[in-house]
């Protein structure tokens, strides 16, 4: 029994969708991470499989009674909203002291709980987030871009955590991630996405994929480089409509975002490509 | 001490119970308009309860729930409905008042209703804005998680089974029935004061949400009080009295409060 299925899902904010047939199954205690281009869709994929948007198509089917712990991409905290880390870890139940200590020594935030969460830095902000999801004893964990803003270092270190806390709790792990390097050694499986589901399935079937290569380039070592893909690649499109998704240039190879870390952080200034905060 | 003048001032303590959490929640999810809409559609209510003769209390209600629903619908079709919000808040008060005007026969205090009118507060009413005040602290009380978790992240609230639409309806009726018991108190341009300042005061000293609405009931109350004693002092209104003693704790707390980010 799967924990989540998806049949032929569109998911979309407008009219346009960003996602469409999208079929997709979670087994309990698998670590599975998406990867693709900004836009793509990955965010959208998680926000609809936590049901925070209704599918314009499809069916997400779960097992009953999941529980699913949630780690959003970003906190949208209001300044006006006194809160203590201890107080955010009691959301939605309240918790007890030692519940509090024992999951922030496991996911390394000791000692932060009477700071504000405002006050905290982006990597201390993603443990206690996890640390929030961890305390409902989740059988599914979903995590979009839990190691932005940490360095190489930092997310290799957060993907052990992962590791660890699978081996622990038996949970499954759905995560988005930018960091090609670590997903492909850390994760079970692997889901390419750009607009639709380009590939699957284990970390070497899809970096061996054409469809993959289109995307990400080669990685053969160092920076790896994104390239919007210029062809269309074998699969049906038999849907009617025209859905762009970044087939406009052929050429400019742009950077991601995971790349060496003494690489300069800046994206070219002439590169419309790279469209950000649309996830 | 006169018996109306303490019956006046605890009055206000007792609705400030409601005020102080409810208030600290408009803050947080930035629904002050959205509150004036609510309020300011309570002379609307006045006047068509005078029109079809039924109660004051029950007019007002009626209009302000029916406000906060059209409001709310309006806020969730889009993240910033500003405008339209503020279209909402003062056409309901524009109507209210030629509605009001077109009552012939009926003699109104207006300034009452606008301004309130905390000093001829009798035992009955100091009754229904004890029970209101309680009714109300009590439904924030009993959904206060949910309503807690839904504002710090709709996500997070979906994603544990937390239907944020419906915290919404839960502090859209809440409000509704403070503007309805309060409107004798501070009246309806001030009751959103009596909501946002408290709160907003309470920011600086406070750690935690629950923190937060419990000051922010003190500070109510502690205006009341005060601002009840300033207006038989001076001869001032008693309604804007509150609100000046509100707004002088809040620039109090911006010098004095050790604040958190």
């Amino acid at each position: 029994m799967p924990l989540i299925r998806a049949r032929d899902l569109a998911l979309g904010y407008g009219r346009a969708p960003v996602l469409e047939h999208v079929d997709l199954t979670i087994e309990p205690g698998e670590i599975v991470t998406i990867v693709g281009p900004n836009g793509s869709g990955k965010s959208t994929l998680v926000r609809g499989l936590v049901g925070v948007i209704e599918p314009a198509a499809g069916v997400i089917e779960r097992a009953p009674g999941l529980r699913i712990g949630y780690v959003p991409q970003k906190l949208a905290l209001v300044e006006t909203m006194p809160m203590t880390v201890a107080r955010f870890l009691s959301i939605p139940r309240r918790r007890s002291a030692a519940e509090i200590d024992r999951v922030c020594a496991k996911v390394g935030a000791s000692g932060l709980g009477s700071r504000q969460v405002l006050d905290l830095s982006g990597g201390q902000l993603q443990r206690v987030m996890l640390a929030r999801a961890l305390l409902s004893a989740p059988q599914l964990l979903l995590l979009d871009e839990p190691t932005q803003g940490l360095d190489q270092p930092g997310a290799a270190s957060f993907y052990r955590l992962l590791a660890e806390l699978r081996l622990e709790t038996g949970a499954a792990v759905l995560l988005v991630s930018h960091d090609l390097h670590v997903v492909m050694s850390a994760s079970d499986r692997v889901i390419c996405l750009n607009g639709h589901i380009c590939c699957q399935g284990t970390p070497e079937v899809v970096s061996a994929a054409p469809e993959y290569r289109a995307l990400f380039g080669p990685g053969t070592g160092g920076a790896l480089a994104l390239y919007r893909h210029d062809h269309d690649h074998d699969r049906d499109h038999d849907h009617g409509h025209d859905h762009d998704h970044g087939h406009t240039r052929g050429d400019a190879p742009v950077p991601a975002r995971a790349r060496a870390p003494d690489s300069p952080p800046d994206l070219p200034p002439d590169s419309p490509t790279v469209r950000d905060g649309v996830n | 001490m006169d018996a109306f003048l303490i019956m006046a001032a605890f009055s206000g303590v007792g609705l400030s119970l409601a005020t102080g959490p409810l208030g600290a929640f408009v803050v947080w999810r930035r629904m002050a308009y959205f509150g004036d809409a609510v309020a300011h559609a309570a002379i609307l209510g006045v006047a068509l309860s005078l029109g079809f003769s039924i109660s004051i209390l029950g007019g007002t209600l009626a209009v302000g729930l029916g406000v906060g629903v059209l409001a709310s619908g309006l806020t969730e079709r889009r993240h910033s409905m500003d405008a339209a919000l503020g279209v909402l808040a003062h056409a309901g008060l524009a109507l209210g008042l030629v509605a009001l005007s077109f009552l012939r026969g009926v003699r109104v205090d207006l300034d009452a209703y606008l301004f309130g009118d905390i000093l001829t507060i009798g035992p009955s009413r100091f009754a229904m804005i004890w029970g209101g005040a309680l009714g109300v602290l009590a439904l924030l009380v009993w959904r206060w998680s949910a309503l807690v978790t839904a504002t710090v992240s709709k996500e997070i609230a979906v994603s544990v089974g937390i239907n944020p639409r419906h915290e919404q309806r839960v502090l859209t009726i809440a409000l509704a029935l403070v503007v309805a018991i309060s409107l004798k108190v501070v009246g309806a341009l001030l009751i959103g004061a009596l909501l946002v300042i408290p709160a907003a005061a309470a920011r600086s000293w406070s750690a935690t949400p629950e923190a937060m609405a419990a000051r922010a009931s003190a500070i109510g109350a502690l205006s009341c009080v005060l601002g009840v004693a300033l207006s038989l002092a001076t001869d001032a209104p008693t309604g804007p009295s509150i609100v000046t003693v509100a707004a002088a704790i809040f620039v109090l707390s911006l010098l004095v409060g050790q604040k958190r980010r």
